[in-house]
């Protein structure tokens, strides 16, 4: 009988939306976690490792698939966000003269808008510093050991090749494509003690908006029950502690480092 | 020693004529109050204060006063119903307070619940939504079959009881950072979804409620929590979770 269209319109479909797309960006931090770590490997192995990890992520066409399909799960995230901020504040024009909200709900889950544009904020800064440098920016190239020929992006060294516009040339003739060093950037980048502030400040704000957000993403997908969601909610927890943690530890250590 | 001396009270109070005033925070003076008066009736002593002294009395909705009918309201120091939990206003008592206090007093605050005068608001909104589909078929034609006939596991009738103690009171919209009536229309849809009777309607009757819900104007529910450390009933946030289910179901099979 009922036309009522609930798929397109309703809140309850916006928020579908935003917890499936917040809970992907979940799984895409842990698999972004795991690239990163690399970056602990100490001396050339760990240089050269988080290089060619780098060629891999920028060329390898599933990644690529993945990597688009992440993109729009951020924008879908975001957009979707500010239409839900935006209704949320519609449905009280007056507020409260007095209000003691702290009474019944924890800061995170009455602040997810602040925060999720904070981590916007990042997102857009961390692209420019390292993804788009990498891309189209000029940056180092990966040398051999003997710290003289160049590599391919394919890990071959060249001896007695150099690099001319991203190409190895070796005898006049061109091999192939140069790998570029996007470890020393990121080792460069993070001798900036603002940087690495910005860093941190970008990943307390995933923290908190996951501390409530892990959790919340189950709920407005009605995957409730008694037996798995104090696991679930404890699990949230942990993995919004320990995961922007573990990325906030790899600036600090490199300022650190040298 | 006789009994304490009471309390001396400062309220600031909302005032306002009627929908279209503006209305603003009064502030009163009340002393020695019994610790054992309830709010209301430390309202009522207010009130007959300032019908003494030729001024209009402070408007405020109650009805049963023993936590049953969800007509008291009033947002206390910043909570619905004041500080305490599982209670009513009717049910808040002065003991609760200390002598010297400041206390806020305010009505709810939704774009659904306009507000008629004073601390009295209009929560028609929830009767709309509960015509919504907040009902089950029954004929009553006189050889009505005996709802006990069927045998329903106990876990569910009792989950289902539990949503039923809703008194649609408002505290969940009021409590809400969004204004949202999430808590009371998924515990007046879990009683039925629950329970057999209610599957023959219960397709429709998520759709339409939730939709009734937003044309009213209530917010989104953000999964705060607050409603349910507000409800005097105790409904739990898990009727959310079964709403956000059963729509989901509902949308793809329509
Ligand atoms: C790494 C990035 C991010 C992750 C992992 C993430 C994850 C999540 C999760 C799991 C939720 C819970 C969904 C729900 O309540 O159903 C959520 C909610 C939310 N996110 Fe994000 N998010 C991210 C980035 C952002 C960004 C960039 C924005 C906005 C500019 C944003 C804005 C919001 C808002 C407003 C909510 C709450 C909506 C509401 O219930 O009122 N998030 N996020
Ligand atoms: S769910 Fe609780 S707070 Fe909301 S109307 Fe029902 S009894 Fe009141
Ligand atoms: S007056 Fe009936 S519940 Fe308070």
């Amino acid at each position: 009988m009922s036309k009522s269209k609930g798929l397109i319109k309703s809140h309850i479909v916006k928020k579908y939306w935003m917890a499936f797309t917040g809970l992907f960006l979940c799984l895409f931090l842990l698999g972004h976690l795991a690239g990163n770590l690399q970056l602990f490997i100490p001396g050339y192995k760990g240089q050269l490792q988080f290089n060619e990890y780098a060629v891999f992520m920028t060329t390898n066409p599933a990644v690529k698939l993945l990597s688009y399909v992440t993109y729009i799960s951020i924008l879908f995230h975001a957009i979707d966000g500010i239409v839900i901020s935006v209704n949320n504040k519609k449905a009280r024009p007056q507020g409260y003269a007095f209000s003691r909200p702290g009474a019944n709900s924890i800061w995170s889950s009455r602040n997810m808008g602040i925060l999720g544009t904070i981590i916007f904020v990042y997102i857009v800064v961390h692209m420019q510093n390292f993804w788009y440098l990498y891309k189209f920016g000029e940056v180092p190239y990966q040398k051999a050991e003997d710290n003289l020929s160049p590599l391919l992006n394919d890990g071959t060294v060249v001896k007695g090749g150099e690099i001319i516009n991203g190409e190895v040339v070796s005898n006049g003739e061109v091999i192939g494509i140069a790998m570029k060093d996007l470890y020393t950037v990121v080792l460069d980048g993070f001798q900036n003690p603002v940087l690495v502030a910005f860093y941190v400040i970008g990943m307390v704000a995933i923290a908190f908006h996951l501390v409530h957000g892990f959790q919340s993403g189950f709920q407005s997908l009605g995957l409730r029950n008694k037996k798995y969601s104090p696991m679930i909610n404890k699990a949230g927890f942990a993995f919004a502690i320990l995961v922007p943690a573990l990325f906030a530890i790899i600036p600090i250590y490199m300022f650190i480092r040298l | 020693m006789s009994g304490a001396k009471g309390l001396d009270l400062t309220l600031k109070i909302w005032r306002q004529k009627n929908a279209q005033s503006k209305g603003k925070l009064e502030t009163y003076q009340l002393n020695s109050v019994s610790p054992d008066s309830s709010f209301l009736e430390m309202l009522d002593i207010l009130n007959n204060e300032l019908i003494e002294k030729g001024e209009s009395p402070v408007e405020f909705d109650h009805d049963c006063r023993e936590g049953i009918c969800g007509a008291c309201s009033l947002y206390i120091n910043g909570e619905p119903h004041g500080p305490g939990k599982r209670i009513t206003t009717c049910q808040l008592h002065m003991r609760s307070f200390n002598d010297g206090d400041t206390i806020y007093i305010e009505p709810w605050r939704a774009r659904a619940f306009p507000i008629i005068k004073d601390l009295v608001v209009d929560r028609s909104a929830f009767d709309r939504i509960q015509h919504a589909g907040g009902y089950i078929s029954v004929n009553t034609s006189g050889n009505t079959q005996d709802a006990n006939a069927i045998p329903i596991e106990k876990e569910y009738a009792d989950e289902a009881f539990d949503a039923a103690t809703c008194i649609g009171c408002g505290a969940c919209v009021a409590a809400c950072k969004n204004a949202s009536a999430s808590l009371f229309v998924s515990a007046k849809i879990s009683q039925y979804a629950l329970l057999p009777q209610g599957q023959v309607e219960a397709k429709n009757r998520v759709l339409n409620m939730v939709k009734q819900a937003e044309k009213e104007g209530f917010g989104p529910c953000s999964n705060t929590g607050a409603c349910e450390v507000e409800c005097p009933k105790g409904i739990s946030i898990e009727n959310i979770a079964r709403m956000n289910r059963e729509f989901l179901k509902a949308s793809i099979a329509e």
